[in-house]
């Protein structure tokens, strides 16, 4: 059935259509199993790592390093997930994750649709020196902000907190591009009429524009949510306390030299990306457009 | 700030400017952007003129801290290390246009499974999967010497010995950098128009033919923007060695990339005004590299 070109079709003998569809499709009437075959050997190469660390983490430490490798835990360890609670402050480190991320998403949603909506609609001097000054942030390495960025943080007295290791991400020259892509894209029609009605600037704004921006908003949103939750090097400058750090810095600690618990490390990794995982399957669609237009961040 | 008359508001708006409401709408993005993009860019500059003290004090050095760079051993390693895995990484392209083709192919059953699972490395935290692969890599129990050993071979230190760890370092990066290729390769397999596999076939090409002769070559604008993120990314490399490695690790010193010795002068070493010539550094080569793409970009790529 997996060679049938069209799911409706799945009853009646593929072939009795096949040279109408021949005409129309003409790539779909070749055997797809060798396709198929290849595609998923390669899906589960993939994700092989991941199902190896759920493997890991419900074995025991003997079992994790036993050679040759145990394949799946002779008893299921589901304690190593309460361990990693116990072990570091997770809970911490989760919830402070989850709030700069909120932080970050809501901040970029708000200023990056404002201002690409000035950039693509609005008329003033300076307009495209101003907006090539902002785009002029993404040709720029991370490097060249990264020890200023940490004094800003330090005289504001934000070190440590989760203003602090939010605030820089906030502001995106990226997200305000995509955001006056969005704009530019849509019909001047809707606005000439709200302003016929006498709407001034901001509520064609929220009124009008805003609400029709769905899935820009959603691709901005996706960038920054993956973009905030995975970071390492900036949360590991700005906060230095274990319980005022993210996910992705505690993690790092977890690997003493020696006496490192396996099986509790793998169940924390594995907890640090579920959250992100589940977004992704839920919202699948959503995401792969999302990351379609990651390209332009460098 | 308009003041027309409601018949010619339209009209003269268009003509004029939008008065305040510009700064309104821009300005909390651009106070943030100054504060924390414009300022730094100087910032930066000028910290890499500057020696900073042990204990807070700064000082003007002129440019001891460039002469440092030309003088110091770790710099050429570091580059090297940054361009190898750069290099590996863009070998997954090839990879990941094979996939994509036939990731993208119409009417293709069960498509959306295939997706998460090529896709799942896109959306996964670097730091966590390094954790994981580095038990893959461990040289005791990990799988890799195990499986090597099954064909006789006595696997390296993977994590701890300088070029096998930049090796597996290389690899992590390739396997996690391949999902966005397939993505953005696949919006541009979506743009190349049916009807020239349909002219293909009735010309007589098959599958392979038609693969090298139409995809391929239409494919080459985003193969070429692919290459371009690709290699700055890859020149970013931290995350996984900082993660499979650890900082402890006796082979960091070869291994390490720009990056990292960026990040160690600054905030180990407390080497500011240096660590600012190295973030220069990155930023030039990052540069050059762009520039030198785009050179050859006329060779290779095709634009209708």
């Amino acid at each position: 059935m997996s060679e049938t070109p069209a799911p409706t079709t799945a009853r009646t003998s593929a072939r009795t259509t096949a040279p109408d569809r021949a005409r129309s499709r003409p790539r779909a009437r070749r055997p797809r199993w060798a396709t198929h075959a290849v595609l998923l050997i390669g899906g589960i190469l993939m994700v092989f790592p991941f199902l190896w660390q759920i493997n890991m983490s419900l074995s025991t430490q003997a079992e994790v390093t036993s050679v040759p490798p145990s394949w799946l835990p002779a008893t299921p360890q589901w304690k190593n997930y309460p361990a990693v609670f116990e072990q570091v402050p997770f809970l911490h480190q989760f919830v402070n994750t989850a709030l700069v991320t909120i932080a970050r998403v809501i901040g970029q949603l708000l200023l990056c649709t404002l201002a690409g909506y000035a950039f693509a609609r609005m008329r003033f001097r300076g307009k495209n020196l101003v907006f090539a000054l902002v785009l002029s942030i993404l040709m720029v390495p991370y490097q060249i902000y990264l020890i200023p960025q940490y004094g800003v943080i330090q005289n504001l007295g934000l070190l440590n907190t989760i203003a602090g290791i939010a605030a820089p991400g906030v502001f995106s020259a990226f997200g305000t591009f995509l955001m006056r892509q969005h704009f530019l894209s849509m019909p001047a029609s809707l606005e000439e009429a709200a302003r016929l009605d006498g709407a001034n600037p901001w509520q064609t704004f929220w009124r009008i524009m805003f609400p029709l921006s769905g899935p820009a908003l959603s691709a901005v949103a996706i960038l920054t949510a993956l973009a905030s939750w995975n970071d390492l090097m900036w949360p590991l400058v700005a906060a230095t306390y274990d319980e005022k750090t993210t996910l992705a810095v505690g993690l790092t600690s977890l690997q003493g030299q020696f006496t490192t618990d396996y099986p509790v490390m793998m169940a924390a990794s594995f907890m640090a990306m579920l959250p992100l995982m589940i977004l992704f399957i839920v919202l699948q669609r959503r995401v792969v457009e999302g990351l379609a237009h990651s390209g332009m961040k460098g | 700030m308009s003041h027309e008359t409601a018949s010619a508001a339209p009209r003269s708006r268009r003509g004029g400017t939008d008065g305040w409401w510009p700064l309104v709408f821009l300005g909390p993005l651009l106070i943030g952007v100054a504060v924390f993009y414009f300022w730094p860019i100087l910032a930066t500059l000028i910290n890499s003129f500057t020696v900073f003290g042990p204990f807070g004090g700064r000082t003007f050095n002129g440019l001891a801290n460039f002469a440092q760079l030309l003088q110091d051993s770790f710099i050429p390693r570091a580059v090297l290390n940054t361009l190898i895995y750069t290099v590996i990484v863009l070998c997954g392209i090839p990879l990941a246009v094979c996939i994509a083709s036939l990731l993208n192919q119409k009417g293709l059953r069960f498509a959306r499974l295939y997706q998460v699972l090529f896709f799942l490395p896109a959306v996964s935290m670097p730091v966590a999967v390094s954790l994981v692969w580095r038990m893959i890599f461990n040289k005791e129990f990990g799988l890799v010497n195990w499986v090597l050993s099954l064909v006789g071979i006595d696997g390296p230190y993977w994590v701890t010995a300088p070029w096998w760890s930049l090796l597996a370092v290389s690899i992590v990066g390739l396997w996690s950098s391949l999902p966005l290729a397939i993505i953005i390769l696949g919006a541009g397999l979506r743009g190349i128009p049916a009807e020239l596999y349909e002219a293909a076939q009735l010309d007589g090409a098959g599958t392979v033919r038609q693969f090298f002769s139409v995809t391929v070559p239409l494919l080459t604008p985003s193969i070429f923007f692919l290459s371009i993120i690709t290699a700055i990314n890859g020149f970013q490399l931290f995350d996984l060695l900082f993660a499979m490695m650890g900082q402890a690790n006796p082979a960091m010193a070869d291994t390490q990339s720009l990056v990292y010795l960026f990040y160690s002068e600054a905030f180990r070493q407390n080497n500011q005004g240096y660590a600012s010539v190295i973030a220069l550094l990155i930023l030039a080569i990052i540069g050059a590299f762009t520039l030198l793409q785009f050179r050859l970009q006329r060779r290779w790529v095709h634009y209708e």
